[in-house]
């Protein structure tokens, strides 16, 4: 019975074994060989002159991160909290914009915050800079939002934070609503029943939300080239640039996506010790 | 008995319009164990949630030891709830279950001797007395051991047991239980009646619980409210509550009944079937219409030609104790319980004593309840094309 069932996950496991597993594998043997194939740590040992690019990459994942939690956990508690016709709505307009491809939403944020863009324009028009410039006697007729770190966690709070939503909601709005009437018929106030109940519950949800939200910032490209200019090369670029940019080389390039990854899921794996016993908890 | 605790003064509930609850007056005292019964819907759970604090009565008042507390919320006051499905915290142990409610800071205000609130500070347990006292309720529900298992790891009984410590352990004057045992197997539930009752005598505070199992209600209380329809149907001890129903609906809800039209001819004197019957009621009009209550067990089977009715048996079931007998007397089919056996088609008379007979004021419930015709083999004998009901009813009036 269980055999013949097992059946129907061929396709998956073998789309999986084609696409995910066989590429891994490509990846670690590129990482540990040269151009010719003979084997070497020399990408490894290599690897130091990128260190500030690296810790550019998990900072600003880490910012737009906690940005993220920062208002999605809230977001998602008011969500669950308020009646269904306030979610349609909500729901909706957090996937209105994920209906619209990423590269796209990404060009219209460039649009916004380029120094003649929307934004610039819009403050030029009611007269901000002339104010700022009469105050402070400086000479500015743009403000720089673009090419800058925070464009760059900008792009990825905007782009991520339904990923931080959407869990942290489901996992409010199963919570039974007999515990919270036990909270505070205990004594707890709506401020105790928050902290010693529904927070704990929910961190399940905060956890996948985080993981969901950390990995593609982490590694991301489009964004920093997109609304980052460049200017502030993260890992995803640095990968990018040694598979098709000038600097080709796909060996240190599958070094440094090798590296990255062991350093996300030693993340993830310190992140899930501390939702010990929280069953969900979703390991990416 | 002790003094009043809580009383509930014409408190009336609606949700959108639906009258939920209809002017509930009662009172209940300190360390008594009261029993709120009724049918799902009659508004046991929602008089118990009022008292809770979780939610606020529509009209009417809500009194606690003489004070005020409609706007008092849950964790203001001094009552603690079992919950119907225990609500136990599923991210912590038997023992941080338990001690929810100590680890709370506690806000104490100091009054000079005016009794004026001169200042509030928050008053914090120290770990060893929440230990202490978490251990101790360990004890009293028999969970000794227990206290670092997950409560996803227990079975209902335990759950049930964490959730009446978890209560207790904050020493309310008050522990609210909405239907505590409506989970549990038979078995278990018989133990835990027995468990909770020398529970509330131990610990010495007021118990008030909701049910809708007449068993419960009768084997647990001091005093028994009998509700349907969000009003009070009447108030007493199980005894006065099984002996004394005040309607149809109260005598067919606790026990099993034959509810019958009567007449009371006189002081003492009641007229059932155009047979005066000797009761002990008193205090009625002369000749008023009435419903009359005749208990299954009250009832004694004597040979025919003795009998004070007489009647034909159409269905006997074996119940172990005793045999449930149905008996059909001219059309109107009653409820004997006997541990003698009477067969299926035999003429049978029935006597009965005058405190066996329980009179009471026609009421909205009278002619719903207490006729046991859909209770036999009726049903059958009606899709059975041979069957004539007329002959047997002729056969009755010829007697």
């Amino acid at each position: 019975m269980r055999n013949k069932r097992s059946l129907f996950a061929l396709p998956y496991v073998g789309w999986m074994a084609l696409f995910v597993i066989a590429p891994i594998i490509m990846v670690v043997v590129y990482a540990f060989t040269t151009a010719s194939f003979d084997p070497t740590m020399a990408n490894f040992t290599g690897m130091g002159a990128y260190l500030t690019i690296f810790l550019r990459s998990f900072q600003l994942a880490l910012v737009a991160t906690v940005i993220c939690l920062l208002i999605g956990y809230p977001l998602a508690y008011v969500m669950a909290r308020e009646g269904p016709g306030f979610q349609k709505i909500a729901m909706v307009l957090i996937m209105l914009p994920m209906w619209v491809n990423f590269l796209l939403r990404t060009y219209a944020w460039m649009a916004i915050l380029e120094n003649n863009g929307i934004l610039n324009n819009f403050f030029e028009s009611i007269g901000l800079f002339d104010l700022i410039n009469s105050l402070f006697g400086t000479n500015i007729d743009h403000f720089r939002m673009i090419r800058t770190q925070g464009a760059v966690v900008l792009g990825m709070v905007y782009n991520y934070l339904p990923f931080m939503v959407l869990p942290i909601y489901s996992v409010i709005i199963k919570l039974d609503h007999s515990l919270l009437e036990a909270a505070q018929d205990l004594g707890a106030s709506s401020a105790g029943v928050f902290r010693r109940v529904i927070f704990p519950l929910s961190l399940p949800g905060i956890l996948s939300g985080v993981t969901m939200v950390f990995v593609p910032s982490v590694s991301t490209f489009a964004i920093s080239q997109l609304l980052g200019g460049g200017t502030h090369m993260l890992l995803g670029n640095l990968i990018e640039l040694q598979f098709l940019g000038g600097a080709y080389n796909p060996h240190l390039g599958s070094a440094i996506a090798l590296v990255m990854m062991v350093i996300v899921i030693v993340c993830m794996w310190i992140m899930n010790r501390f939702g010990e016993g929280e069953e969900q908890a979703v390991v990416l | 008995m002790a003094k009043e605790l809580i009383r509930l003064s014409d408190c009336t509930m609606s949700f959108d319009g639906e009258v939920v609850l209809d002017k509930i007056n009662l009172y209940i005292r300190d360390k008594e164990f009261l029993t709120l019964l009724g049918p799902s819907g009659c508004g046991k759970t929602t008089t118990l949630r009022i008292i809770g604090g979780f939610q606020t009565p529509t009209a009417g008042d809500v009194f606690f030891d003489g004070v005020r507390i409609n706007a008092v919320p849950p964790h203001k006051r001094a009552v603690n709830t079992v919950f119907q499905k225990y609500a136990l915290f599923p991210h912590l142990n038997v023992f941080e279950n338990i001690a929810f409610g100590l680890r709370i800071p506690k806000t104490v205000e100091e009054r000079n001797a005016d009794g004026k609130v001169t200042g509030r500070r928050k008053e914090k347990l120290s770990e060893q007395e929440i230990e202490e006292r978490v251990m101790e309720m360990l004890r009293v529900v028999n969970l000794k051991g227990f206290e670092k298992r997950r409560v996803n790891q227990l079975s209902g009984g335990q759950q049930q047991r964490v959730a009446i410590a978890r209560a207790l352990v904050n020493r309310p004057k008050v522990l609210l239980l909405d239907e505590p045992l409506g989970a549990l197997d038979l078995k278990l539930r018989k133990d835990m009646q027995s468990e909770l009752k020398r529970i509330q005598q131990a610990m010495g505070i007021t118990f008030i619980y909701v049910t809708h199992d007449q068993e419960e209600a009768l084997a647990m209380s001091d005093t028994v409210v009998v509700m349907d329809q969000g009003k009070i149907q009447q108030i007493g001890t199980p005894e006065d509550i099984y002996n004394e129903p005040k309607n149809a609906f109260v005598a067919d809800f606790i026990g099993e009944s034959n509810i019958l039209d009567g007449i009371m001819r006189a002081d003492g004197v009641v007229e059932i079937f155009n047979r005066r019957f000797a009761c002990l009621d008193k205090g009625f009009e002369k000749d008023e219409p009435v419903d009359v209550v005749i208990r299954p067990e009250d009832v004694d089977i004597v040979p025919e030609d003795q009998g004070q009715l007489k009647g034909t048996v159409t269905a006997v079931t074996f119940k172990g104790v005793h045999y449930d007998t149905i008996v059909d007397f001219y059309g109107f089919k009653w409820l004997i319980q006997t541990t003698d056996f009477c067969p299926v088609d035999s003429r049978i008379g029935i006597k009965i004593d005058p405190d066996g007979i329980h009179v009471m004021k026609k009421s909205q419930y009278s002619g719903l309840f207490g006729d046991y015709s859909s209770y036999s083999e009726e049903y059958d004998e009606i899709s059975d094309a041979d069957y004539v009901p007329e002959e047997e009813e002729g056969e009755s009036h010829e007697e």
